[in-house]
Order: C-alpha cells, then structure tokens, then sequence
C-alpha cells in the first residue's frame, strides 16, 4: 500500500529514456503539468560521459555501468513451454539501460526507417506469395499504421536527432548514393555522411563491383555541429570509437541529453524524479482508466501513489510488458489458447557477421563511430522472393567497424589460443588487419515466444519477475543461413587472407550468454484489432484509454533494422494524436 | 606666532566641521529624471524585464538562495561586499523603502538613512536609468518578488574602506550627471542607437567590467565620449575583453553573431564563459529581439575605426574531417602530422583536440575557436587557466537551451601540464600572446 500520495498531475511519464523525453516535450508545449518518474540516476554528458573517464572499457564496456542492475531488476528466461525459466542473472545477449536517457545514452545511433511493406507484412505476404507460405506457429501480423502516415514523423524524428545520412529516395525521385530501397523520404537528411573508415569503402567498393548497391548507415553520429528545432545542439563526432555501452563525451551522439533534455527542464511544467521506480499502474474501479501510478522512491523508501490523468508507458520494451502484466491492464497471453494479448509477439534480432584478415591492409579500429559504416539493402525484406528462397525475411549488410576497443574488440582468427603467448602474438599481428561484414536481420514472431509472469521468481518488491520464453526458429535460421551465403560471396571477391563466418545454424538454440542485440520487441504490440493486439494504431490501450505504451514492445515482430527510428517515429505519432485529438475529448480513439 | 597658531586652530577647526558636515550632513539626493503620474503603473511585465536588463540577480542572489535574497560574496580589491537582500521582506529587505528611497539607492547610491552603498552597486550606471524603469522595477520588487526573510552577513571592509563617509568624497569625483543623455546627435537622432546606447551605458552596466578603473577606482569612461569606455577592464582576475578596437571580437563578428553571443551565450567563434555567462544566463538572454539589435547596432556603431573582418571559419556545411582537411595554417598541419610535437601540442592532442579539433576552430556555436579567442589570449591568463582547470558551462538560454560543458582538467593535469598547455594554445594558430608559468597555474588552482 502507498504511505504518501502526492498531488495529481495532468501527465505522469514512466521512464524518461527517448520516448519519455518526446512525449514529455510534445506535451508541455500543451502547457500540461507533467512528472516523469526514472528509477535510475540522473545523468548528464557533464560529468557522468566526460572525457576521459567514460573511455573506461572494463567499467561500462564488461561491467555495464550503464546498464539496468540485475540485482534490481531483470527476467527469466527458457526455450519453450516445457522448460523451468532461470533468471538472467548477468548481462549477456541484451542490455537494457537505466537512468535518465535511458538506452538512448549507449547506443550506437543506427537510425532506420522501416519498410513500407514491414508495415504490413502480414498483408505483403499474403497479397504477394500466398497465406501459405505462413508458416505453422508464425504470427506475423500488420502494424495498423502505414510508411505514408508515419513519413512526417521519421522526418521530425531525424531532425530532431541530427542523423548524418544521404537520402535513396525523394518522393519517388531514386537519389545516387543512397539506399535506392528505401521507402520514399520528403527531403535530405539533415546532415551529411560519417565520412567512412578504409574497410566501408572496401566494402563498398566490393559490393559495387557485384551491382549491389550501398550507402551510408543511417548514424545518429553528428557529422558536424548540429543545431535542432528545439534549440539543442551536437557537436561533430570525433570517432574515438567509443559509442555503444558508453554515453558520448563529445555531445555527438543523438541522446535525450543531447538533443531533448536541457529545453524540457526549461518547462516550469515539466518535472522528473530520479530513483523512483514505478510498482504498477493503478486502474479506476470500473477498470476503464487508469488513476495513476504506484511507485517506490528509492530515497525515502516511501510507496508513493501519483495521480494522473494521463499514464504514458515509456520504460524500456522489456519493462513495459511487465508493468501492463503486474497492473492488469489488458488479458495476458496464453500460447496454448492463443488468446489474450499481453506478451504476445515477443521477438528479437537475427544477427550474424563474417570476419576478414587481411595482412597486407591497415584498418586502424580505433577510429571508428557508432553508426559508420556502409550498408546494402539488397536483400531487405522488400528485395526477397519469399517463395523461392523458403523463408520470411531480410537483413541489411554492412561493412565497417564502430570502433577497435582493447577488451571487447579485440578479435583474433580462428584457432588462435583464447589467452597466453599465443594469443598475445595472435592479437599484435591481427589487431590492426581485420574487418567483418555483418548481417542485422529480422526476426518474426511466433505463437510460443511470448512474454508472461513467472511462477517461481520475484523481484525485490516481491513482484514476481517476468518469463520470457523465446527460442530461434527455422525461418529465421534459413534467412540467416541465405545472408551468410551473401556476404561470404562478397567477401570472397575481397580475397582476404583468412576469413571467419558466425551465424546461426539449423538446431541453434538461443543463448542468453553472447552479446546479441539489445533489441527486444513486441509483448504490448499495436493494432487494429482488440483480439490480437494491446494498443490500438496510437498506442493507445484498448483497455484502459488514458494509458499509452510507447517504444519497441509496441512491434508485432522485428523488422530488418534498429529499432530506435520506428520508435522514436511512433511517439511522435501518438504526441500528436494525443495532442490533437485525445486531449479535448479523453475517449478510445479507435 | 600667536596668529599662526591662531590660523592653524581655525583651519583645524573648518576641517573638523568640513568633515562632520561631509558625515552628517544629509546628501542631496537625485530628482527623478521624469515626471510620471502618481498614478502611473507599469505594464504586465515592464519591471521584470527592466529588472532583467538591469541583471540585479547577478548579484543579489545567492547561489543555490532565494530569487534577491542576497548574501552574494562580492569580491572587491577592498574585500568583500556581500550583496543585500532586496525582496520586500520590510525586516530584512526593502518592504520599509519609498519610491524616492529605491531611487537614490540606484543613482546616487545612498541607502535610507543616508548610508552610502559601496560602489558594487553599479550606481555610477543606474545614474543613466530613465524614471519608467526605475518606477517599474520598484513596482515590481514591491508587488512580484516574494518577501524572503533573510538576513545576510554585514559587509565588514577594514579601515579605511569602512568609513563609508569616504564613499561621498569619492562620488563626488566620480560620478557624472545622471539621467541618460546620448553622447552624440547621430545617437540621439537614431531610435535604435539611442536604445542601445541607453541598455548599455544604464541597465546593462556592461562599463562595470567592460571599462578600466582608473586611479580612484572609478569607470574610466562611461561614454563613447571617453576614450577608456569598454576599453577592457579585469574582473576576479579574468579580462573582461575591449568591446571597441577595430581588432576586438565584438567588432570584428558580425551583428547577427554578437547577437547570438549576447542572447544565446555562444556564436560561431566562441561561447561566454565566467562573469559573462552569468550576465547572459540572468539577463542578456531575456532581451526582446529590437533591444538585442539596438545593444549590436550601438557597440558595432562605437568602434573605434573600421572594423576588422572576423577571423575565418571553416565552411560548417562539410563534415568535420572535411573541414580539417581545408585548414593550411603550420599549427594545424603539424597537429594533423602528429609529428615532433611540443610538450603542449601533445597535451592539447590527448586532451583538446577531440572537441577544439587540429585546426583550433572547434564547432560552431558547440566548441569554442581556439585561435583569436579573447579568453585565450588574454593578458590576464587566470580566465585561461581556470577554465583548463575547472571548465566552464554554457547557460541554457532560450533559443540555445543545452547547458553545454566542458570539463575540467585540474584532477589530470599538473601545473606544468597546464603552463605548457596554455602556452601552446597562447602561440597556435597565429596566435601571438605570452606564455603561462607553472606559478601562474599555481596561483589559480584552487
């Protein structure tokens, strides 16, 4: 029970990482009263990222000082329905962020746009190859929202983030140099290219020379000095190659802080609590509304109920799942019935690359940036035959490093001893030498990988921990199999010295141990039907109409890239909607 | 020899009545410059933001205190002042002032009961301050300001600087007439020049720094008439930069540049940083965009001779490597070889360039120029030295609201590191000022 309740707020935000930032921006222009509640820190490029004692590899690169604490929070984790889940109790395949910015701190800055045809998948495939070539236990569905409704809100989302990039597609108008697959963009990105490490061009070049078609990486990496519509400013990137797992000394990297955080706190309407995390989402009697939230304030120790009349759910995917699960907001998944919603559709990233060794080439690793890098779409999920090739899905293929760190990116060819004399020899010959080319795929979603409670375990709240229950599948491991094909050709064309392939292969189960992907979606996906989806096409409940869910765990399955830009996209959209269309008349806006 | 003792007696004796009169004897106070109605009462806003122009918070709120609370550590040659508490708190505030009282503490300097206020008060500039400001900021400290009842530390100067009766010999010295008349007919004629002349020289009391102080310690100008006006001046050891040499920064940027440095804290050269970043953060910042042209067009129009073109920037449209790549300069291409560096170049490498880049130019409006940078090359190095040591941030400002920082070095770098480094950043880049000692850094590092 609370033991305080504080004064009500038009709008209380959960989470203040890229979506709650959006939202709690977009929403003080209305001049509502707003608290966001963080339960990590707070932090800011000064003093938390400076230079140098953010370039601390062992800190935050292997012990994930940015990360969420498992000690304070995490899930369980099994292949299928059988099986007891165990807690993840040490970070591995995926790494979700905590405090103020949240993951948007460190990660990379790859920033896609989806697919028109990712959009409505489940439509594409039926209207192009036939609803049997679907197969048994895939649950692939349309996201109930379109490329052409959401192209306004990439834009802003691109300008606000200052992403360096070069347009493939004007309106229609196919642009040189860049991704010519790409679904029609309104204008130019709003600053240049990354200009491109030596083994992006070999790549490139390689790629070329095979009529394949490659471009730049979409990087939420500064070019240059940068200046967005509210005012907040990025500096150029320096490429000092540490970007993922780090928060950017530079002010370079597109992160709430960067780009968002210092205008919101400017709002006298606009507040936000650190280390207060939020236990659940309270819910009106008649269970139509939400009144507010419970939270833990970690300071004081206090249970503290907030009021509010607008509950916006913008805590990492992973989170937010839970939370609508712990406040029974929506009918939880069941995979043996397939009935309920929350939970369903969980899935995740099909990653794989192929490493090259070249003893005639210099790469210098070291100068590198989160998001450099030059990528095909060639084999995009709109480039496929589905029939022919016997799966469904795609990936884009990049060649380019995001930097050469001495732990984590320290790579040595197969057969090299793992530590000693060897290794060591192993290490100062290749360090400089080697490039890899990988594949970042899709992954689609299935009637038993999904996302409930768990009986066994529970958090320190006493909440039970959330299950996850995922394993890979055949069409994935097919799509993988056919991009290593790919790249392996390209590679080949390279002639390097010696060459090392990492994908998943027929029988791989999936392993929470190797860093994968930290791109965990679904679980609260949106729709257009109340039967198979948790939120309508605003993210909106279709239970409880004044609680919007934000962020990833909205995907009805993975698509081909980084999620970061449909997320950043959606919040926007639903701003909007909220802005223009639920805040005069609070109601079910489908 | 009677006589003369007689004489002696009688000069002694003038003197002592001289000098009981200048104590006692009540100062004439100032007469408002305008005669408004009784009734007269500011429009919504007037006295915030006359308060705003004339930055009373710079001094009278404390940091991390109440809005005008006071207790404001004021460090002058003399010791220190502490700033008053100037909320309507009638115990420890001003509740208990007139109008006419408010008044004379703003040009003549003369609190109630006749004390005289050290010269922090800029008063040798409020003198300029028009009677709608000066009745609008009383309306507004009398009915907006929250009464806080706080009661700061007296201000306890050692002898002489105690006996504030000298402050009225000094006044007598020092001030000019008051009440705001443009220096020559080409401003009086001109509305904008006029304006900007006024915001200048009266609520923007930017002499206080910006000009020398002269033997007795007053402004050495307070007109473009005089020939020290904003000519330079030192404040807690930083130089406050000459804002009218043809060579001077604000000179040589362009008016749409001195306007984002006054109202956004940063421009295309460089970023404020010490005293000036409060000034932009309390005050500049909130300029309505006609005062903020009338303030550029005033200072651009008081130069001294033709102004100089502002040093180059690279062409910002091209990503940073590309930029670099067009520098041709010695400085920047010997950073960019790497090769035979300096003990400062190397630290500047390890430790600068990642933000101020090879080509010492930085990023517009994010990283300061490195090269004809005041703060850099100024003979007063503490402003230099201080900001390697402990960095400096940007105020959030409307337009530009990031709190942009730099971190500070004192924990890496030593004293030496720091002379080497500065004096490397004194000498890049064409630029041609002194270099630091390690007793310099010594001096600053706190």
């Amino acid at each position: 029970m609370a033991t305080r309740t504080d004064p009500k707020k038009d709008v209380v935000i959960l989470g203040l990482g890229w979506t709650g930032a959006i939202l709690g921006m977009e929403l003080a222009n209305e001049g509502l009263e707003i608290l966001a509640l963080e339960r990590g820190e707070d932090r800011d490029t000064v003093p938390d990222f400076q230079y140098p004692g953010v370039i601390d590899e062992l800190k935050y690169g292997i012990r994930y000082g940015f990360m969420q604490k498992p000690s304070k929070m995490t899930l369980t984790v099994r292949h299928n329905l059988d099986q007891t889940a165990l807690p993840y109790r040490h970070l591995g395949s995926f790494l979700p962020g905590d405090g103020v910015g949240g993951a948007g701190i460190h990660w990379n800055g790859h920033t896609w746009r989806t697919q028109d045809v990712e959009l409505r998948l489940k439509s594409y495939v039926e209207e192009t190859f036939g609803a049997d070539i679907i197969p048994e236990g895939m649950q692939i569905q349309d996201w109930g929202v379109t490329q052409e409704e959401l192209e306004p809100y990439y834009d802003r989302l691109e300008y606000m983030m200052g992403i360096s990039g070069k347009a493939g597609n004007i309106n229609g108008e196919i642009q040189e140099g860049g991704n010519p697959f790409e679904s029609p963009r309104s204008r130019e990105y709003p600053n240049p290219p990354l200009d491109n490490t030596y083994d992006a061009e070999l790549f490139a070049d390689a790629a070329r020379k095979m009529g394949y078609h490659p471009f730049p990486r979409p990087a939420a990496n500064a070019s240059r000095a940068y200046t967005n519509e509210y005012g907040m400013q990025l500096g150029p990137c320096n490429y000092c190659g540490f970007c993922e797992r780090f928060g950017c000394l530079n002010y370079s990297k597109a992160s709430p802080q960067t780009c968002i955080l210092d205008a919101l706190k400017r709002k006298p309407n606009f507040s936000y609590k650190t280390h207060s995390e939020v236990l659940k989402i309270e819910k009106a009697a008649d269970g139509k509304t939400a009144t507010g939230v419970t939270y833990y304030d970690e300071k004081t120790g206090d249970e503290v109920f907030q009021p509010a009349d607008l509950v916006l759910v913008c805590t990492f995917a992973l989170n937010n799942v839970h939370l609508l699960l712990l406040s029974g907001i929506g009918q939880p998944y069941d995979p043996v019935t397939g009935e309920g919603v929350v939970g369903r559709n969980y899935s995740y990233q099909m990653t794989g690359g192929t490493a090259l060794y070249f003893k005639d080439k210099n790469f210098n690793p070291f100068i590198g940036t989160g998001s450099v890098g030059m990528s095909i779409d060639d084999f995009s999920i709109g480039q496929i035959d589905f029939a022919k090739e016997g799966f469904i899905g795609g990936s884009y293929i990049t060649g380019g490093h995001t930097g050469g760190r001495p732990i984590g990116q320290m790579s040595t060819p197969p057969g090299t001893p793992s530590w000693g004399k060897g290794w060591k020899e192993a290490a100062g010959e290749w360090y400089l030498k080697k490039m890899s080319i990988g594949s970042h795929g899709s992954n689609m979603s299935y009637r038993d990988c999904y996302l409930d409670l768990d009986p066994t375990y529970t958090d320190r709240h006493g909440r039970p921990l959330m299950r996850m229950t995922f394993n890979w599948k055949d069409n994935d491991i097919k799509m993988t199999q056919f991009m290593k094909g790919k790249i392996e050709e390209i590679a080949e064309t390279m002639s390097p010295d010696k060459m090392a392939s990492g994908y998943k292969k027929e029988g791989s189960e999936y392993d929470v141990r190797p860093y994968q992907s930290t791109h965990n979606v679904g679980g609260a996906i949106m729709g257009t039907d109340p039967k198979t989806s948790v939120i309508n096409r605003y993210l909106q409940s279709w239970d409880c109409h004044n609680v919007f869910v934000m962020g990833a765990s909205a995907y009805p399955q993975n698509t081909q890239y980084n999620p970061t830009g449909p997320l950043g996209a959606l919040a926007y959209w639903a701003a909007d909607a909220i802005r223009k269309d639920y805040l005069k008349d609070p109601r079910p806006l489908m | 020899m009677k006589s003369y003792l007689r004489i002696l007696g009688a000069l002694v004796c003038l003197g002592i009545i001289v000098l009981l009169a200048i104590i006692f004897v009540p100062p004439q106070l100032t007469k408002p410059s305008e005669q408004l109605a009784a009734d007269w009462k500011p429009a919504p806003g007037q006295g915030e933001y006359a308060m705003r122009m004339a930055d009373c918070a710079a001094c009278h709120t404390a940091e991390g205190g109440k809005p005008f609370a006071g207790g404001r550590a004021i460090e002058s040659p003399m010791g220190t002042i502490w700033a008053t508490n100037i909320t309507p708190d009638k115990e420890t505030g001003i509740g208990n002032w007139s109008l006419d009282e408010f008044r004379a503490a703003l040009v003549d300097g003369i609190a109630p009961g006749g004390e005289h206020l050290y010269p922090a008060m800029p008063y040798e500039n409020y003198r300029n301050l028009s009677e709608t400001d000066i009745r609008a900021m009383y309306d507004y400290f009398m009915n907006e300001v929250p009464a806080v009842n706080n009661a700061v530390e007296e201000t306890a100067l050692s002898f002489p600087f105690n006996q504030r009766w000298g402050i009225r010999l000094w006044n007598w010295v020092a001030l000019g007439s008051s009440g705001f008349k443009p220096e020559t007919d080409a401003i009086a004629k001109d509305r904008q020049l006029a304006r900007g002349a006024y915001l200048v020289q009266g609520p923007g009391h930017c002499a206080s720094c910006h000009s020398p102080r002269n033997l007795i310690m007053a402004e050495g100008g307070t007109s473009s008439q005089d020939d020290g006006f904003l000519s330079s001046g030192v404040i807690g050891g930083w130089a406050a930069p000459d804002l009218r040499g043809a060579n001077a920064p604000a000179q040589t940027w362009s008016a749409a540049d001195l306007k984002a440095y006054l109202t956004t804290g940063r421009n295309a050269h460089t970023a404020v940083a010490g005293e000036m970043a409060l000034a932009v953060k309390d005050s500049l910042q909130y300029m309505t965009d006609e005062d903020a042209d009338a303030m550029v067009a005033y200072l651009h129009h008081i130069a001294k001779g033709e102004r100089l073109a502002a040093p180059s920037i690279p062409d910002q449209s091209l990503s940073a490597p590309r930029q670099l790549d067009q520098a041709t300069d010695a400085t920047s291409l010997k950073l960019a070889k790497g090769v035979g560096l300096s003990e400062g170049e190397l630290l500047y490498m390890d430790n600068c360039a990642a933000c101020h880049l090879t080509n010492g130019k930085g990023a517009a409006e994010v990283f300061p120029a490195m090269s004809d940078n005041s703060l850099v090359v100024a003979d007063e190095k503490a402003g230099l030295i201080e900001t390697i040591l402990y960095g400096a941030e940007m105020p959030s400002t409307a337009k530009r609201p990031e709190k942009l920082k730099m971190p500070g070095f004192a924990e890496r770098l030593s004293d030496k590191d720091v002379a080497a480094l500065a004096s490397f950043l004194r000498q890049g880049w064409g630029n041609t000022a002194g270099a630091v000692t390690e007793a310099d850094v010594k001096a600053v590092r706190k």
